[in-house]
């Protein structure tokens, strides 16, 4: 849960922050290189700012004040204009968060099928363990794998409460997450179309 | 062969690649647009096809090609596959395994449209699929098929695979222009309509996933013969996304104008053994809900609008008797309340307020008259906003409430009667957690 917004008093003193001074504001060369790049397919460089923000939470692990300092120096905007985006958006992280993302789609379909013990099962099961960042997500758009979750994007499903362990297994070992249940390899349900 | 046009022996092992897509027949419609028709006759198969768009509303896509102005001015093409609206995962299916369908179809588009620059907006978390498309739109741009001149001929066309970071709003054509100019995906007042000004503010056509990659077929075949499949108002073939209570959960193509109890029964399989449908959501968790009476209903748009619901993203949700309504509508209120962006005060406020008065039945503090209140509370959000967020979870909120009041009244009942009787682990709400 984000804690900004109207949940902490904003300092009201502060002079809202400037666009960064791109000397006082290191940005390591191969993100910089890589917002540039997003910025020369628009016609306007502002259409970067999710992929370049995107860039920046892979590299600090979230959209911490200096990842968004440095993405609005490369791009030429305040860093308020970064931060109402960063916000706006669930996959953008406003607080440091575990290293390996692990959504668990609880909308409906998902839940009809079990998705909210899943849920509790996975995130009792991840504990305090910093590794994981466990979260209930919207539709996630693989209702036929019901109920399932993302692992740091790759899809699997239908997942059980059995399935738990296994899948933190196969996480803090580096592994390829549960093979056999992951949605790439799922042939289509319409059996005609394959006829 | 199959009789399918999208779904074509579709896990043909390497059909994402474009050797294999090329070897049975893939570009060719492209040839035949791009150097044998002029962009009015693409336009004219188009419009004679019926085909209406397979993203929600259902709008005519040639008619939609047609309102944008003529010229040398600059348009762009967008395609949505933000594919957000729960229940639906057919675009996500199509991507994957047959990306240049989708980029073929596109560019056929982008040629009766005379846009010049094109984007794809994929939600944040489809990230395989994104790298798939990517990987499909650098074979293209190798092959000539994207960039200047394609196949020698005068049109010219760049392509962006740009990818949203997680926010259902985006899926609506206006919010989904401001997040792909960098901003929060706030919808936009209408008019003016993105066909005059849409993506900075230029002319732009925006169509989803299946509607694009409807596209190659229609050309193939003509539009005229495209229009004999399905129904008269409801022309093709259609993805329908099954999930829920049903056995066999998935993408089924089928021809418009079945009846629903084919998809849900017979392709599907149906609720589990011992259990009925007790109602389903036609069209993705934004369309009113239909019950076990109304499987007859043919699936197509005009039958489903007269029922009362919407065949929208064609997303089927079935919920079997096991399940009691008041689940189901919070599960619904809840995800509306947390995607509605906050801009129109019937939604932000609307959205709220109907969780907590559900939340409040479910903790025996409600009265049946919190149904009436609950009920004008839908049909002051509905018409009111800027885009159908909010309709999105009124429609379906007071459909369920329209026709399931005797359970909701008798969940109330019987809350009502074990909350005075607290058990030992159950707290008490926290004051003002309900005004």
């Amino acid at each position: 849960m984000s804690t900004r917004g109207w949940d902490v008093p904003a300092d009201l003193d502060k002079d809202p922050a400037t666009i960064p001074d791109p000397a006082t504001t290191p940005v390591p060369e191969e993100l910089r290189r890589e917002i540039e790049a997003h910025m020369a397919l628009y016609p306007d460089t502002r259409s970067a700012a999710l992929p370049a923000l995107a860039a920046a939470q892979r590299v600090h692990g979230w959209c911490s004040p200096e990842a968004i300092d440095q993405v609005a120096c490369v791009m030429g905007v305040t860093p308020a204009e970064l931060d109402a985006i960063a916000t706006f958006y669930d996959m953008l992280e406003t607080e440091p968060v575990g290293e390996h993302s692990v959504y668990v789609c609880t909308n409906i379909s998902c839940s009809l099928r079990g998705a909210d013990e899943l849920h509790a099962a996975i995130r009792d099961a991840a504990g305090d363990d910093q590794t994981f960042n466990v979260r209930a997500f919207e539709c996630l758009g693989a209702c036929d794998i019901a109920p399932m979750a993302s692992v740091d994007g790759v899809y699997v499903g239908p997942l059980s409460v059995a399935d738990v362990p296994q899948l933190l297994d196969d996480i803090r070992s580096g592994r390829d997450v549960l093979p056999d249940k992951q949605l790439a390899k799922r042939p289509c349900a319409d059996v005609e179309a394959n006829a | 062969m199959s009789d399918k046009l999208l779904f074509d022996r579709i896990d043909e092992p390497g059909l994402n690649t474009l050797a294999v897509y090329e070897a049975r027949g893939g570009y060719e419609s492209l040839r035949k647009a791009l150097l044998r028709m002029t962009p009015e006759d693409v336009l004219k198969e188009l419009e004679a096809s019926g085909l209406r768009g397979r993203g929600g509303a259902g709008f005519a896509m040639g008619k939609k090609v047609s309102f944008l102005p003529h010229g040398s001015i600059e348009k762009y093409l967008v395609c949505n596959a933000d594919e957000s609206e729960p229940g639906t995962f057919k675009d996500r299916e199509l991507m994957q395994k047959t990306p240049h369908l989708l980029l073929e179809g596109l560019i056929v588009a982008s040629y009766a449209a005379g846009a010049s620059r094109s984007f794809i907006y994929i939600r944040g978390e489809y990230s395989q699929q994104a790298d798939i498309l990517d990987a499909a739109l650098h074979e293209a741009r190798e092959a000539g098929y994207v960039g200047e001149n394609i196949l020698g001929s005068e049109h010219s066309l760049s392509l962006v695979v740009h990818r949203g970071a997680g926010a259902y709003i985006c899926g609506e054509e206006t919010g989904l222009l401001d997040s792909l100019e960098g901003k929060r995906g706030n919808p936009r007042l209408k008019p003016p309509f993105p066909a005059n000004q849409g993506l900075y503010q230029g002319p732009t056509l925006i169509n989803n996933v299946e509607t694009l990659s409807t596209v190659p077929a229609i050309i193939r075949m003509s539009g005229a013969e495209y229009a004999k499949l399905g129904t008269e108002t409801s022309t093709g073939t259609k993805l329908v996304s099954v999930s829920g209570h049903v056995q066999r959960p998935g993408n089924y193509e089928i021809e418009l104008g079945i009846p629903s109890r084919e998809i849900i029964y017979d392709l599907a399989g149906g609720p589990p053994a011992g259990r009925t449908v007790k109602c389903w959501f036609p069209g993705g968790s934004s369309a009113p809900v239909l019950t076990g009476d109304d499987l007859d209903i043919p699936y197509d748009f005009d039958s489903l609008a007269k029922a009362g619901s919407m065949l929208g993203s064609g997303a089927i949700i079935v919920v079997d008797d096991s399940t009691p309504i008041l689940d189901v509508a919070l599960k619904v209120a809840r995800f509306y309340r947390h995607e509605s962006c906050g801009k129109c005060t019937p939604c932000r406020e609307g959205t709220n307020w109907t969780v907590h008065m559900l939340e409040r039945i479910d903790r025996g503090e409600a009265t049946p008259m919190d149904l009436e209140i609950m009920a004008s509370v839908q049909d002051h959000i509905i018409g009111h906003c800027l885009c159908v967020l909010g309709d999105a979870m009124a429609m379906p909120i007071g459909s369920m409430i329209a026709k399931f009041r005797d359970e909701l009244e008798s969940h109330i009942e019987s809350r009502r009667l074990t909350a005075l009787v607290p058990e030992p682990e159950s707290q008490p709400q926290p004051a003002g957690a309900v005004a």
